[in-house]
């Protein structure tokens, strides 16, 4: 346990310093109350508003560990939303509506995990393909138009509230606590390291990596695919050309804020999911901080600069340098990175 | 045959194929005013990907392109209207400020050890802030100098217009090849690209080089910029997003390995004009969507990733034979 608070500890310092933050120029940030039988207040705003994202973040963890990234996130949300609105338009209803998406999902996985893992294409490149293409083909299935639908229980996905949440805050934290007991509790978290670390060390070692490249984009596809599901509830309508647009970009930057390393090796989902908490805290509290939205991005990129600074390997050697030995231990965000670099 | 030239002739073959298939069907496409529109409408994302082809040769990425050349027409435009500047000294402060956000990522991603793909992020996130700042409109530019700049073009035979921008771009190819292939920088970049480790136990200056190829990308992007805000006469913020990735997309079609090393820049050339004859056979048939050339790019990036690959292997079991 405390190994865990230990690893996540600069993001939750992080986190927190942001929250003061934002609650210093916007004092009422922090307040919860009940309207009705639901939760209301900016934290459940954030919790709701960073779903996608955060959902994101815990497939693009896995694939980040095994060195790779997945550029495609943003591209197969669009697919995945465009196919469930297509399914709902023609009355096939939602039970076959989820089904069908969350297959496009899996399929787009494969996809990347055929190129990254049997064709051994760099992961950067093999997922830019179905970056560029995918929304070609999101539009293919919308024909061009933003497709609108008026299912209940499809904007329930992405508007509706169980139990006081938000639906798709519920989301990412089944997925999460799902994805995290599934990687910790089996040998599949450290499996993934250890190909992440060194391919052909642990295919020598007898770990069948090519399955495991190819389930790790399936999960990412999978986690985009539910993540376009909520996107596509919550306006009731499949936009081909602007479901997702970035967001891989704020997936990759959630899982860099958590501290897994982009060169593979060690991860935390945990980190992850608090690094989606982080951004979406940054996007809310602009806000409501009442900023004119154009400060937004130059906010954000200094925040974001500032954040990879204080995560730095090279700054965190110099700083260890001249701390004494026993602060090591405490770095533990830039660990991975370092140790791979001088392995002392 | 050179294996390692082997992906430049595939992709200039391919663009010659592709330009016979449309010349089939509309014989109209084999002409010069076709030829010139190609090179002006792609003038400025062929001079970012010059940039774009250097940084990637390094086995770095740069993200911040689009944002940049957004900036730079927004700057361009707001420095006209609010000041008397000519607009020579606003295109030079303008390359100045670019060339200096270049060199800023360049020394960020070496002194941080941090991965390009997140620090050139972060800047794409700035520079499109600060184009935000500047302004959140449209703004026309009407100066008179700048009327003439886009009306600048050489008549050739058959019509067709060689315009000022167009050899602009054409230009900055040359000076890219001149500087990949032909200088002492050019094969540091290389050399970095191979390989950090072994370039800096060659005694390559990995500090300087990096930054120098940033910068070199940032003043490449504040160029497309000025490009674009002739082509366009406007300033928007808004405008070219996602440019850095065909821009990329460019760069892998001509050739050019992403994982650094090898490539060349005159195949990124033919990569754009590649992408800008897709996207003109479209309006020739006049009865396709827009949608298809974003698959058909897809198709293109696969089809020549897997060549790559291919040729890879061929090398390798030549060279260990």
């Amino acid at each position: 346990m405390t190994a865990l608070l230990r690893r996540i500890a600069p993001q939750l310092l992080t986190l927190l310093a942001v929250l003061v933050l934002v609650t210093v120029f916007f004092p009422g940030f922090l307040s919860v109350g009940f309207s009705g039988d639901r939760l209301v207040g900016s934290p459940i705003d954030v919790l709701k508003r960073g779903a996608p994202v955060a959902l994101l973040a815990i497939g693009m963890t896995l694939v980040i560990a095994t060195r790779g990234i997945d550029l495609s996130v943003g591209a197969v949300m669009a697919i995945c939303g465009a196919v469930a609105a297509a399914a709902v338009d023609r009355g096939w209803g939602l039970g076959a509506a989820i089904p069908l998406a969350l297959g496009a999902g899996l399929l787009c996985g494969l996809w990347n995990g055929f190129l990254v893992a049997v064709l051994r294409i760099q992961p950067i490149v093999a997922t830019l393909i179905l970056m560029v293409a995918g929304r070609g083909i999101a539009q293919l299935v919308t024909a061009g138009q933003i497709l609108t639908f008026s299912d209940e229980g499809f904007a329930f996905l992405g508007s509706g509230t169980f139990l006081g949440l938000p639906v798709p805050a519920w989301a990412w934290i089944l997925a999460g606590i799902v994805a995290g007991l599934v990687v910790r509790r089996t040998a599949l978290g450290l499996l993934i390291e250890s190909v992440g670390v060194n391919l052909r060390a642990s295919r020598l070692a007898g770990v069948d990596s090519t399955v495991l490249l190819v389930t790790v984009y399936m999960i990412s596809g999978l986690c985009a695919a539910v993540a376009g599901l909520i996107v596509t509830g919550d306006i009731r309508g499949a936009d081909a050309n602007n479901a997702g647009l970035w967001l891989e970009l704020d997936a990759i930057l959630a899982v860099a804020i958590g501290g897994t390393s982009l060169l593979g090796g060690r991860f935390s989902i945990l980190a992850s999911l608090i690094g989606a908490m982080i951004i979406q805290s940054i996007n809310t509290g602009i806000l409501l901080a009442g900023f004119p939205p154009e400060f937004n991005l130059v906010i954000k990129a200094v925040l974001v600069l500032m954040i990879l600074m204080l995560q730095s390997p090279r700054l965190s050697d110099a700083a260890r340098g001249l701390a004494t030995r026993r602060r090591r231990t405490d770095e533990g965000a830039a660990a991975p990175r370092a140790v791979k670099e001088a392995p002392r | 045959m050179n294996l390692r030239r082997l992906p430049l002739y595939a992709t200039i073959a391919i663009f010659v194929a592709a330009y016979l298939l449309c010349w089939l069907q509309f014989p109209n496409i084999l002409s010069t005013r076709v030829a010139g529109n190609l090179l002006t409408d792609n003038a400025y994302l062929g001079i970012a990907a010059v940039g774009m082809t250097i940084v990637i040769l390094s086995g770095g990425i740069d993200l911040s392109v689009g944002s940049v050349i957004a900036f730079a027409g927004v700057f361009i435009a707001v420095m006209l209207r609010d000041t008397g500047l000519h607009p020579l000294a606003v295109f030079a402060l303008l390359l100045i400020l670019t060339t200096a956000f270049g060199a800023a990522q360049g020394a960020l991603i070496h002194a941080l050890a941090m991965p390009a793909f997140i620090v050139t992020l972060a800047g794409m996130f700035l520079a499109r802030g600060i184009a935000y700042l500047l302004t959140l409109d449209s703004i026309p530019i009407d100066h008179p100098f700048f009327e003439s700049l886009q009306k600048a073009y050489w008549l050739m035979p058959g019509k067709g217009r060689l315009t000022l921008l167009g050899v602009l771009m054409l230009l900055s190819v040359l000076g890219g090849m001149l500087l990949a292939h032909r200088t002492r920088f050019g094969t540091n970049v290389f050399a970095i690209g191979g390989g950090e480790g072994t370039a800096r136990m060659m005694g390559v200056p990995i500090g300087r080089t990096t930054i120098l190829i940033y910068a070199f990308s940032g003043f490449m992007a504040g160029l497309a910029g000025i490009v674009f805000a002739i082509y366009t006469a406007a300033g928007y913020p808004l405008a070219t997003v996602g440019v850095e990735l065909n821009a990329i997309a460019a760069v892998v079609i001509g050739g050019t390995l992403l994982s650094g090393g090898s490539g060349t820049v005159l195949g990124t050339l033919f990569g754009v004009l590649t992408m800008g004859l897709i996207q003109t056979y479209i309006v020739f048939d006049g009865t396709l969507s827009s949608w298809w050339t974003k698959i058909v790019i897809g198709l293109l990036l696969f089809l020549f990733i897997v060549l790559q690959k291919g040729l890879l292997k061929v090398g390798l079991s030549r060279r260990t034979a």
